[in-house]
């Protein structure tokens, strides 16, 4: 029984995604009956690119994705390299997972407040360091080139690249490498770069690649801090499917299929780029240089990263002073008055949408962990290392949501399946996996076999065994990779909207919802709600092993 | 205010046949059956959400329909009611006659004009409605002409919207009352004005106010645009944002999302000169904190465009009797009365309030004026909107000229 | 290496405590080319000394005492600039290297005639032409040459080894003792050797330090 897990999730994973990119394929070539396209075509493309500023938004699409994953992939190694054993280390790590958590919109809402003219920042030092009374018609945000959009995808890029190189770096064995490299001369930044870093790419390469896949195809965050005029491609794709025309859906889909072709040369470019890299620096790592750019190297590492989460929290706060606020003009850092007006009136309207969120959280990553822990059980019984299976792991994470959702809606129309809660959960099934699997894999595989050797040889069956002793053992493992599946839940916007037609409300679509009427103090107290959920996830994961009194010293942590 | 907003949301579902034999729908003239009918139905009503105070009223009167009639109604919310229209589209497309996914659509305008002509709408019910006759339709035609096109009944009226602009009377004591004006408005005060970027509802609705005071072939506009040489009635328009733009926020290489983004800029201190399609709004907004309260509204003094919102129901809706319950609700003095109010949303009415009896006449009553609100005789110069293929003609035009920075 | 150029490794009444209980107290010196070995059974805290020595002594621990190589005084340097060597028993070479890369690594920066270091390092344990190879591919006697050599090549001035041979089948100990004490005592090193094995510190044949 337990052998069929892999071959479940696999099934589960890849034929959604097939189904959705099949059924985005054949329209953008002009072949969808049901709407009256009869005929492979090329129309839908020409009028694709008869469309004004595509170029650009294919530009500015390809180029955030690739600035900001390779951003966020420096901030991260250079910490990595410069704060082993520091306090900076450790209070970092602890800020990582709760970050991580926090949903893109209500990052990328603080983060707009942060930098606009009108924003925090510019409140901060007005009039005093720059003698504005009035905000300065710059334009920050919504930039052309998308700057501000990289900025805001970077803020969430870092926690998530951290948390996985830290997962990573155990089974390197990075500390006594790096003490290998000291005792041979090395600074340790420099020895940290050229010892361990090599060994640790491979083992994030496909984090780094879902990072590109989102960052090129992102909406929510694109609405918000991306360019208007044009807006990257995958906004004008939501908008062209939108449009009541209905020649547009045509158009539409051969846009979501440049979308997908937009990834894929992103993540090639990438990968050129990485064999670059790797011939560039094979001198580099054995040239004996041992001191060369170490006080540098260290200070960027040090300060980079707690750069990015202090804006992050700041993002937090300004949220926070919204939510809080009564009337709050320009140059104020404080608003002029507080109220609990706005938490008061949205209150209310907050008990469904939550219960939705937690039933839809819960459930999905519940079958998404005990399908994880079957397949993970299976692999050590069998003694199977998958290598290949993990590509197909994150195919839903690689293919860009806006290029197979739409498809993947018609597709399930067509066997019958009405939009509902259900369908709902099954499509947040599909994002849930490969994170909570991700989160667990590591430290599962390398769970100490001897443990078990000593359950079976006190007489104990190997599912007993997994129960009574494994189980236990990576508690707290288990509630983290429970706490990041509830997160990535929460945080899901186009399959809630999609999959539920609208009628499944949770705490993200209101949210998104509300964006478009623009009162930033209720998007504040949505977006705080937003965000506060995954963190109980996570302090809940933190906690229960201690409340249960399992939290020793000695086990997987 | 239905926001044709480029933003996420739900689409076209396909379906496959269905083979359920039609139901017959309800007769609208025969009142007590369609309320006997309507019990226990859940109407789906799909109507822009971006908005809390309309939420607010909307969860309201969910709550009234369901102690009044036994009808529940979900709030299902919109970004774009072109989005809804798509769906209805596409369910016929996929043969779904009856089991629609929605039940009540708030519409007007080209929405409205591209239903009725792929014959998506069920009707004609409203002026079977009881409450329908408070209107006085003979005296008021506004409520059944939508965009210049009759509604024969396909749509039934519910709320008023009027472009009302507003301004912080402290950084800005003589607002302008016509384009003009507001083009030398705008070059004594550079980067303090701007309107919603296309294709929201709002900032279209500005280009059609500009063009009707900037043209001289008004006559033209009132019929469909196929009609006309588009080129030499528009140019005067293009010439005028040429003109404009570079003296708006960000030098117009960049525009607000929609109109409360609009108001949301002026709360940052940004622009000191919006508008918006509810008179009411900056007063609202001063209530809630977000606006100082040194706002005050106005109107153009050649008129503003203005419009009567709308529900209809889409043919294939499958609770019918529970939408016309509820789009007669919608028309009672009490609903209109409540939605009126400033503490609620602030929506005009449509009824005509002065045939009503003395006592529902009280329900009216707004006691005192807020200071940020329109003066009372304020509201007395509407312009009607022009033939809906304007919109659709001016929103691509606009697109191609300035739709890339 | 001769060794006029190694100076002695003095330990100066080094005593490590952790959480107030005083784990060791070693006070010795290693003359160059001598092998000082410290005896004990697991917890009493021979690693703990090797991390003192070498700079790397975890936050939980409390020392003291004096590390002189010669006149120098290592205690306020930070671990690279201390120039002693070390030896693990996993010979944890760079699996991102090469072979010949693993012993660059360990050569200084500006040298005119590294590749020739390399081959002569590889001959002299018997792996010639084996530069290109992939480290995972060498058997661990072999890997074990290589990291010596590598530690070599880096030319320290003091060397500290953690039970380098616990991980070797018995045959193969023996070759790697006389190898390794063989090269450290032609290159006038100082050494000091931890471990449990009471032949190694036969064939370290230096002082024996007892600890617990």
């Amino acid at each position: 029984m337990l052998r069929l897990a892999p071959a479940l999730i696999i099934a589960l994973l890849v034929l959604p995604v097939g189904a959705g990119l099949m059924m985005v394929l054949l329209p953008a070539f002009g072949y969808l009956p049901t709407l009256g396209g009869h005929g492979a075509s090329l129309a839908p493309w020409q009028m694709l690119f008869d469309q004004p500023g595509l170029g650009r938004s294919v530009m500015v699409s390809f180029a955030s994705g690739l600035v900001s994953t390779a951003v966020a992939l420096v901030i991260v190694v250079l910490f990595l390299a410069a704060s082993r054993g520091t306090w900076l280390d450790r209070g970092i790590r602890r800020l990582v997972s709760p970050l991580l958590a926090i949903p893109h919109a209500a990052i990328a809402f603080g983060f707009a407040f942060l930098i606009a003219p009108s924003g925090l920042v510019a409140r901060l030092i007005s009039p005093s360091l720059t003698g504005w009374e009035r905000p300065l018609d710059t334009l920050i945000i919504n930039d052309p080139w998308g700057f501000s959009l990289m900025a805001g995808l970077v803020l969430k890029e870092v926690p998530f690249l951290l948390l996985m190189s830290l997962a990573a770096l155990p089974q390197l064995a990075p500390e006594r490498r790096l003490m290998l490299a000291r005792s041979l001369g090395y600074s340790p930044t420099i020895g940290w770069l050229k010892t361990v870093c090599p060994s640790l790419y491979p083992l994030i390469r496909l984090p780094v690649y879902a990072v590109i896949a989102y960052a090129t195809s992102v909406v929510d965050m694109a609405l918000i801090l991306g360019p208007n005029l044009p807006p990257t491609l995958s906004v004008s794709i939501l908008s062209w499917f939108n449009d009541p025309d209905i020649s547009q859906r045509f158009m539409a889909s051969a846009a979501a299929v440049l979308q997908l072709g937009v990834t894929v040369a992103a993540l090639l470019c990438w990968w050129l780029l990485e064999q670059l890299i790797r011939s560039l620096t094979r001198y580099w790592l054995i040239n004996g240089s041992r001191q060369r750019g170490e006080i540098i190297l260290r200070l960027v590492g040090r300060s980079a990263l707690l750069f990015s989460s202090i804006t992050a929290l700041a993002a937090l706060v300004g949220l926070g002073l919204f939510s809080l606020a009564g009337f709050w003009r320009f140059p104020e850092v404080l608003p002029q008055m507080l109220t609990l007006d706005h938490w008061q009136r949205s209150g209310p309207m907050l008990a469904t949408p939550l219960i939705n969120t937690a039933l839809i959280g819960l459930i999905s990553t519940a079958l998404a962990t005990a399908l994880v822990l079957a397949t993970l059980e299976n692999e050590h019984r069998q003694h199977i290392q998958p290598k290949r299976a993990l590509w197909l792991l994150y195919l839903p994470l690689l293919v860009p949501q806006i290029a197979f959702l739409f498809g993947l809606i018609v597709a399930v129309e067509s066997l019958g399946i009405r939009p509902q809660l259900g369908l709902v959960i099954a499509g947040h099934l599909l994002f849930v996996l490969p994170y909570v699997y991700l989160s667990l894999a590591e430290t599962y595989r390398r769970l100490d076999p001897r443990w078990l050797k000593v359950a079976r040889s006190l007489g104990v069956s190997r599912s007993a065994a997994f129960w009574r002793v494994r189980l236990p053992l990576l508690l707290a493992p288990l509630l983290t990779a429970f706490a990041v599946g509830l997160a990535v839940s929460i945080g899901q916007y186009l399959p809630t909207q999609l999959l539920g037609a609208g009628r499944v409300t949770t705490v993200t679509t209101e949210a998104v919802a509300l964006a478009s009427g623009s009162n930033r103090r209720l998007i504040g107290v949505w977006a705080l709600v937003q965000a506060g959920l995954p963190l109980i996830g996570f302090i809940l994961a933190l906690g229960l092993p201690r409340l249960l009194g399992t939290h020793r010293r000695d086990l997987a942590t | 205010m239905p926001t044709r907003h480029p933003l996420r949301l739900a689409i076209a579902i396909t379906m496959l046949a269905f083979t359920v034999p039609a139901s017959a729908n309800p007769d609208p003239s025969d009142w007590q059956s369609v309320v006997a009918q309507a019990e226990g139905q859940t109407v789906y009503w799909n109507a822009w959400g971006g908005d809390t105070r309309t939420n607010r009223y909307i969860d309201w009167v969910a709550k009234q329909m369901q102690a009044q009639y036994d009808v529940e109604v979900e709030h299902v919310k919109l970004d774009d009611t072109g989005s809804a229209v798509a769906r209805v589209l596409a369910e016929k497309q996929a043969g779904n006659n009856d089991d629609g996914s929605i039940d009540l659509i708030w519409i007007n305008g080209e929405n409205f004009a591209a239903m009725r002509e792929s014959d998506l709408l069920f009707g004609p019910f409203a002026e079977s409605l009881p409450h329908f006759a408070l209107t006085n339709a003979t005296d008021n035609p506004e409520v059944v002409t939508d965009f210049t096109l009759p509604t024969e009944g396909y749509e039934s009226p519910w709320g008023k919207a009027q472009i009302t602009f507003y301004y912080d009377s402290a950084q800005t004591e003589t607002p302008p009352q016509d384009m003009q004006a507001l083009l030398a408005w705008a070059k004594d005060n550079p980067g303090q004005f701007s309107y919603p970027r296309i294709p929201d509802f709002t900032g279209s609705t500005f280009l059609k106010q500009a063009l009707i005071e900037l043209t001289d072939q008004e006559k033209a506009l009132y019929q469909p645009v196929s009609e006309s040489d588009f080129e030499a009635v528009t140019e005067p328009l293009w010439a005028y944002l040429d003109a404009l733009h570079p003296h708006l926020w960000r030098s117009g290489r960049a525009f607000p999302d929609s109109g409360p983004n609009l108001r949301t800029l002026m709360s940052d201190g940004e622009i000191s000169l919006a508008f918006s399609f509810y008179p009411t709004d900056a007063a609202v907004a001063v209530m809630e904190y977000e606006l100082p309260e040194s706002v005050r509204s106005y109107v153009l003094e050649g008129g503003t465009l203005g419009n009567v919102h709308f529900v209809a129901i889409p043919y294939n809706s499958p609770h019918k009797a529970g939408a016309m319950v509820l789009a007669n609700f919608l028309l009672s003095p009490e609903a209109q009365a409540q939605k009126q109010s400033l503490a609620m949303w602030g929506d005009r009415s449509v009824l005509d309030i002065e045939q009503l009896d003395a006592e529902t006449q009280t329900l009216f009553e707004q006691g005192d004026r807020h200071p940020s609100e329109l003066p009372a005789d304020a509201l007395s110069n509407t312009l009607p909107e022009p033939h809906p293929s304007w919109m659709t003609a001016l929103q691509n035009a606009w697109l191609e000229r300035y739709g890339v920075n | 290496m001769t060794a006029s150029f190694c100076a002695p490794l003095r330990l100066e009444q080094i005593s490590i405590a952790l959480a107030g209980r005083e784990l060791l107290a070693v006070d010795a010196t290693i003359s160059p080319g001598e092998v000082l070995t410290v005896m004990g059974p697991s917890g009493s805290g021979k690693s703990t000394l090797l991390a003192y020595i070498a700079g790397f002594l975890d936050r939980e621990f409390t020392a003291s005492g004096g590390v002189w190589l010669g006149e120098r005084s290592l205690l306020n340097l930070p671990a690279e600039q201390r120039n002693i060597g070390l030896l693990f028993q996993d010979p944890l070479l760079f699996p991102h290297l090469s072979v010949g890369g693993n012993l660059r690594f360990g050569l200084p920066r500006y040298l005119n005639d590294k590749r020739q270091q390399v081959t002569q390092a590889l001959e002299q344990v018997g792996l010639a032409g084996f530069e290109s190879r992939d480290p995972a591919t060498l058997s661990g006697g072999q890997q074990s040459r290589v990291a010596l050599m590598r530690l070599l090549l880096s030319k320290p001035r003091a060397v500290l080894l953690d039970e380098p041979f616990s991980k070797l089948d018995t045959a193969l100990r023996q070759e790697m003792r006389t190898l390794v004490f063989s090269q450290l005592r032609e290159a006038g090193l100082p050494a000091l050797l931890v471990t449990h094995d009471h032949e190694d510190a036969n064939a370290a044949g230096g002082p024996v330090i007892e600890l617990g």
